[in-house]
């Protein structure tokens, strides 16, 4: 399968007054055609910062992408002026906010919105560009349109405009979707309306999409590989099914076991403690101080990538033989 | 997936001990020590406003200016109206710091006591404004409803009033003095304040965070003194810092149109005012130093006012 | 809309009555009345005084009379000036304080919102604390500060511009230059910290990953909305800039109607007073009543939410 997007050891850093963040701190993942990738973690992880960094809308300052690369179908985003960047915006690769309710501008008119991005890149006629956004308006399922075209962003509701802003993102085609906690702002019902026509819209234009997200719901609804990102770097990736049903890291097994399921039974299990703080993030392994099979390698010493099949790989120190022999004495001192 | 290339983690993977395979015991500091020393929420303000260069240069003037006000005049030989007439006129000097004004009167001795006056309008105008606005906002926050709605559209139609022209019209008919000057600038004055105060006590009375303590059981005093205190004495304080200029710029701008305070007194603005022609003749000291203080003041008040705004904002906590 | 409209306006009449009222019930509260006592040296100026505001009839003839008389756009003789009303006045002196008024209003919105977004777009540059530092000189130094220093250094020491009078453009740079730094001082700031807010927002960001070049994001996305909040306050300017047109024209010695208000001041000439702060309050007034349409026509939240019915 096409990669259309590889991102290399992606390093992202903020200069504030308090010192130097690292956000992003050596992100490495790909997505291929039509595919769905979530990025998964808690707020503050970087998994924003990252979808910023690939459209390179992080402000700088204070944000700047120190290293690494982002390959768009083999070209390197990092590398491109602002110019030949705008053209790829919108066009290339969309995005989608989190909120619905700020993303759209109360001023200008649903329509304006929608036409602004197709106009600036096509250079198309307003007639032409008026049949596109009632086309897309269409497919993202809004009655009436050509009546609420002429509307402004506060005579929708929530779900309506996330469909807007949708629309908006799809209007130019674009081969690679980034949606950032797209339903997080909305009330359940209309998250699992707004998946469906995330699925939808991919069976329809191909596009492939990654999704950020929190919500691990989400991502069991329609991704296809996930990626954990903790303290800015990404701890584990799989498929869905190696991800749900064999997770290797003990943040990802936390994580899973702190969301209510309905094939598991007993307690849910919250992960203790918070993430570390990344203007001097550890040495080691981020998750060392809250990780309850914490060894004394683990803050000294970063693990290395371990590959547990072609799409299976997780970093941690557990991979490691005499980790694993630690565990079986372990489990026999239990019984 | 490709594996982490650090140097310093190549470096690392030598040196990796077999015996640090072992169980980590945990410790109770490392969990805590991410989290930051919490302040209280005044001392935490002030570590901000500390920070800001140009809001600290307008506190330590106007406490400078405030000092001098107090002790200026002490520490001057001359009086403040009587001036030898043959000393008209004389520029800055060891003898008069400042120089002399028309009627020979020391400008030193007399830029101290307009401070006094400045000040003392300034700081009368704001403190009626602010317990009015108090009052009135805080009743018509807290109440809501049908009082709110009437209060409110009082304070509409006040607010409408032009400020100025009806403080000038009160004066003409009260006649300028001391007090009702300081009247006159708080019959309006106190609208912007009761507004402010209404918004932050329509807000939080409502926050969870209110609701939560109350529903725990917290004493309506601790209530008042850990949640509404803090976040409603930020803005009227900001707000305070405006009106004490904006007062002063007013009392300055009677004294221009003829409404200004009387002898004995001396106000920057009739010193201002009595100069304008002396400046012509070359005499720029009358001038310069009324016009200075008046100047440096609402500087000093505007910078503070912009860094207590920073400073006692909670949301820019960090 | 139209409710929001009708709201407004019934305010509006009501301030415009409560200054009215408050005129007349300060004048004649002032003791030995100011339209009997001797400082009417003539006539026919008492004749007209007392013609003008009925003092044969009871209390609340003469203010029912004096109502009728304002909504009538009459604003009684002058004490002072014999056989001079005030709207003769007013005639004479309104249209220079007007032009006046306007031109500074022109320069401080264009180099006020100016000003503002070039600091906001270079935020924590040297713009930025160049254009922050004019504005905080322009707040903190009064007009009538500014307006000496102005004739001292450029119409008296170097000779530039010409002081005095009301004869040709160059005639007004000074005045102009006075009057409109403080309130392009304040559009500056605030124009500024409202587009570093409306820059943070979420529909910016969207813009910009829409691939919008910078400049159409600025103006169609981002001054749009930062320039709402400077509709709202231009009541308050106009009013400063009004009332700093008395000190300013004195200054210069321009014959507008703020230099015949503060002579009226002077004297005392209470009808003037009172005539003439009706006037500006009414103008004022429905100056701030415009300004709020105004507002909610460019706000679409405005129009909608008040036709619903709040």
């Amino acid at each position: 399968m096409e990669k259309i997007l590889e991102v290399q050891d992606l390093h992202v850093r903020f200069t504030t007054y308090g010192g130097t963040v690292q956000a992003v701190r050596g992100v490495d993942f790909h997505i291929h055609k039509g595919e769905t990738l979530a990025i998964v973690g808690e707020s503050g992880c970087g998994k924003s910062v990252t979808s910023n960094a690939i459209m390179r809308l992080i402000p700088n300052p204070p944000g700047k992408i120190t290293k690494g690369k982002v390959l768009f179908k083999g070209q390197d985003l990092t590398k491109l002026t602002e110019k030949k960047m705008r053209s790829i915006r919108g066009v290339d690769i969309s995005m989608i906010f989190q909120d619905p309710m700020t993303a759209l501008n109360p001023t200008l008119t649903i329509g304006t919105q929608l036409v602004e991005g197709l106009k600036q890149h096509r250079k198309v006629s307003d007639s032409i560009a008026m049949k596109k956004a009632l086309e897309m308006m269409q497919l993202v399922g809004i009655p009436n349109p050509e009546e609420r075209m002429k509307q402004y962003p506060h005579q929708f509701s929530g779900g309506m405009r996330q469909r807007i802003v949708i629309a908006i993102a799809l209007i130019c085609e674009p081969e690679l979707l980034i949606a950032d906690e797209p339903t997080t702002a909305l009330d359940v019902t209309i998250q699992a309306q707004i998946l469906e026509l995330f699925e939808k819209i991919q069976e329809v234009t191909g596009v492939s999409i990654i999704l950020i997200t929190h919500d691990l719901g989400v991502v069991a609804k329609i991704a296809d590989r996930i990626a954990v990102m903790y303290a800015g770097k990404i701890i584990e990736t799989g498929t869905k099914r190696e991800i749900f049903y064999q997770p290797q890291h003990p943040y990802t097994q936390g994580l899973l076991n702190s969301v209510p399921r309905l094939d598991t039974k007993g307690k849910l299990q919250p992960i203790n403690g918070t993430p570390p703080d990344l203007f001097s993030p550890p040495l080691g392994c981020p998750f060392t101080s809250r990780c309850p099979l914490a060894m004394e390698v683990c803050n000294k010493v970063y693990p290395d990538s371990t590959r547990l099949s072609d799409s299976h790989a997780v970093d941690c120190w557990l991979q490691d033989e005499r980790a694993k022999k630690l565990l079986a004495t372990m489990v026999t001192n239990k019984r | 997936m490709k594996s982490n290339q650090h140097p310093h983690h190549i470096a690392a993977k030598e040196q990796i001990h077999d015996d640090w395979f072992r169980w980590r015991e945990k410790d109770k500091s490392e969990q805590e020590q991410v989290s930051r020393p919490s302040l209280s929420y005044w001392k935490d303000a002030w570590r901000r406003l500390r920070k800001n260069k140009l809001a600290m240069l307008g506190l330590v003037f106007l406490i400078v200016l405030i000092i001098m006000a107090i002790f200026g005049p002490i520490l001057s030989p001359y009086e403040v109206n009587k001036g030898v007439l043959s000393d008209q006129y004389q520029a800055p000097s060891s003898e008069h710091w400042f120089g002399t004004d028309s009627h020979g009167r020391d400008v030193f001795t007399r830029t101290w006591y307009g401070a006094r006056i400045s000040l003392f309008v300034g700081f009368m105008a704001a403190l009626i404004d602010v317990t009015i606005g108090i009052v009135w906002g805080g009743i018509s926050g807290y109440k809501g409803g049908r009082t709110d709605n009437i209060m409110m559209r009082i304070i509409e139609i006040l607010y409408g009033l032009p400020y100025l022209l009806v403080v000038i019209l009160l004066l003409v008919v009260l006649g300028p003095s001391l007090s009702t000057i300081i009247v006159a600038l708080t019959v309006t004055g106190w609208v912007g304040m009761a507004r402010i105060v209404r918004g932050q006590v329509m807000q939080i009375k409502n926050y969870e965070y209110v609701l939560a303590s109350k529903s725990f059981g917290t004493k309506t005093s601790r209530i008042i003194r850990r949640n509404l205190l803090p976040n409603t004495m930020g803005p009227i304080i900001v707000q305070m810092t405006l009106t004490v200029p904006s007062a002063i710029f007013a009392e300055a701008f009677l004294s221009f149109i003829g409404l200004g305070i009387q002898a004995p007194y001396a106000s920057w603005g009739v010193m201002a005012n009595d100069s304008l022609g002396a400046i012509l003749s070359g005499n720029w000291w009358t001038l310069f130093f009324p016009a200075f203080f008046i100047s440096f003041t609402m500087f000093a008040f505007n910078v503070l006012g912009d860094g207590l705004q920073d400073a006692l904002d909670p949301k820019l906590r960090k | 809309m139209l409710r929001y409209i009708l709201k407004r306006l019934l305010i509006m009449i009501l301030t415009l009555w409560i200054i009215i009222t408050l005129t007349f019930v300060l004048m004649t509260s002032i003791p030995g009345s100011p339209f009997t006592s001797d400082q009417t040296s003539n006539e026919t100026v008492q004749q007209n005084l007392e013609k003008h505001y009925n003092l044969d009839k009871p209390k609340y003839m003469q203010y029912l009379l004096y109502l009728k008389s304002i909504v009538t756009l009459d604003f009684g003789p002058s004490i002072k000036q014999p056989n001079q009303t005030v709207n003769d006045l007013l005639g004479r002196g309104f249209p220079i304080s007007f032009e006046l008024g306007i031109v500074t209003v022109i320069v401080a919105v264009i180099s006020g919102i100016t000003l503002g977004v070039l600091a906001a777009l270079r935020h924590n540059g040297i713009i930025d604390y160049l254009a922050m530092g004019i504005a905080v000189l322009g707040i903190s130094i009064p007009n009538f500060i500014l307006a000496t220093l102005l004739i001292q250094k450029l119409a008296v020491d170097w000779e530039i511009f010409p002081v005095a009078t009301w004869a040709s453009p160059m005639h007004m740079v000074l005045p102009v230059l006075a009057l409109a730094t403080g309130p392009m001082a304040i559009i500056a700031r605030l124009t500024r910290s409202t587009m570093l807010e409306v820059l943070t927002q979420d529909y910016i960001k969207m813009a910009r990953a829409k691939g919008l070049a910078p400049w159409k994001i600025i103006i169609k996305h981002a001054l749009r909305n930062a320039l709402m909040p400077v509709i709202t306050i231009m009541g308050t300017l106009l009013a400063g800039i009004l009332t700093g047109t008395f000190v300013i024209e004195q200054i210069f010695a321009i014959p507008g109607m703020g230099k015949y208000f503060v002579e009226s001041i002077n004297h005392r000439d209470y009808p003037v007073i009172m005539g003439t702060t009706v006037f500006y309050s009414a103008f004022l007034i429905i100056m701030l009543f415009l300004v709020d349409i105004a507002y909610g026509f460019v706000d679409p939240r405005i129009k909608v939410t008040k036709k619903e019915g709040e």
